[in-house]
């Protein structure tokens, strides 16, 4: 397996376990009452930062365990490439729905939880196409 | 997603015509990975034009004979 699709492996993994771990304390908390009277800008902030942690060290262990950090050539940049640009587009997406709650003066609660929403969806997203094209082929011809 | 290539190539012929050039030493010699010329010997990726050219090189036979592209009927 190609080191870079490792990393994207990791970043899959790790992004959809932070979210999991994210949804499960909020949605614990809750229990239902509204989810905008929840204590969540702690946990929230905590989870990305774990999630930031937790990739670093599986980055650098998988780079160990491989014998060093493999060189990126001309497929690992183009599928990189891929990937980046499926993903941004749930940036953009996420920037957007934040400005519209924002001027429909919606709660920072959900205001907030769709940005990180779109994160997610932007890092696994962007992990899936490139995993796929490793995988399943990509051509540039 | 992934539109399959008509592109097909000699690779693991001329490989091993080659004194039976291992996929290791052949990525060496044209500066990718391993898994890059698995996936190129498969047709899972096409190789940009520079490559293309470098494995050709590497077999000292033309781009032709590494790369094939079937004629329009």
């Amino acid at each position: 397996m190609a080191f870079e699709e490792k990393r994207a492996w990791i970043m899959l993994v790790v992004s959809v376990c932070a979210y999991a771990v994210y949804a499960v304390i909020i949605l614990g908390r809750a229990s239902g009452a509204s989810l905008t009277e929840v204590p969540y800008a702690a946990t929230l902030l905590w989870s990305v930062g774990a999630a930031i942690v937790i990739s670093i060290v599986l980055n650098i262990v998988v780079s160990i365990a491989s014998g060093g950090p493999a060189k990126k050539d001309q497929r690992d940049r183009e599928i990189g490439r891929l990937g980046d640009y499926i993903g941004q587009s749930f940036v953009v997406i996420g920037g957007v729905t934040a400005l519209l709650m924002a001027l429909a003066k919606m709660p920072y609660f959900w205001i907030a939880n769709a940005v990180y929403l779109a994160f997610v969806l932007s890092a696994v997203l962007g992990s899936i196409a490139k995993i796929f094209a490793y995988r399943k082929g990509f051509q540039t011809w | 997603m992934v539109k399959p290539t008509r592109v097909t190539n000699s690779i693991r012929a001329l490989r091993f015509a080659h004194d039976e050039l291992t996929q290791a030493e052949l990525a060496r010699r044209i500066g990718v990975t391993r898994q890059t010329v698995i996936a190129i010997e498969q047709g899972k990726y096409s190789p940009s034009l520079e490559l293309a050219f470098q494995i050709a090189h590497v077999f000292r036979v033309p781009l032709e004979n590494v790369f094939h592209y079937p004629e329009v009927p």
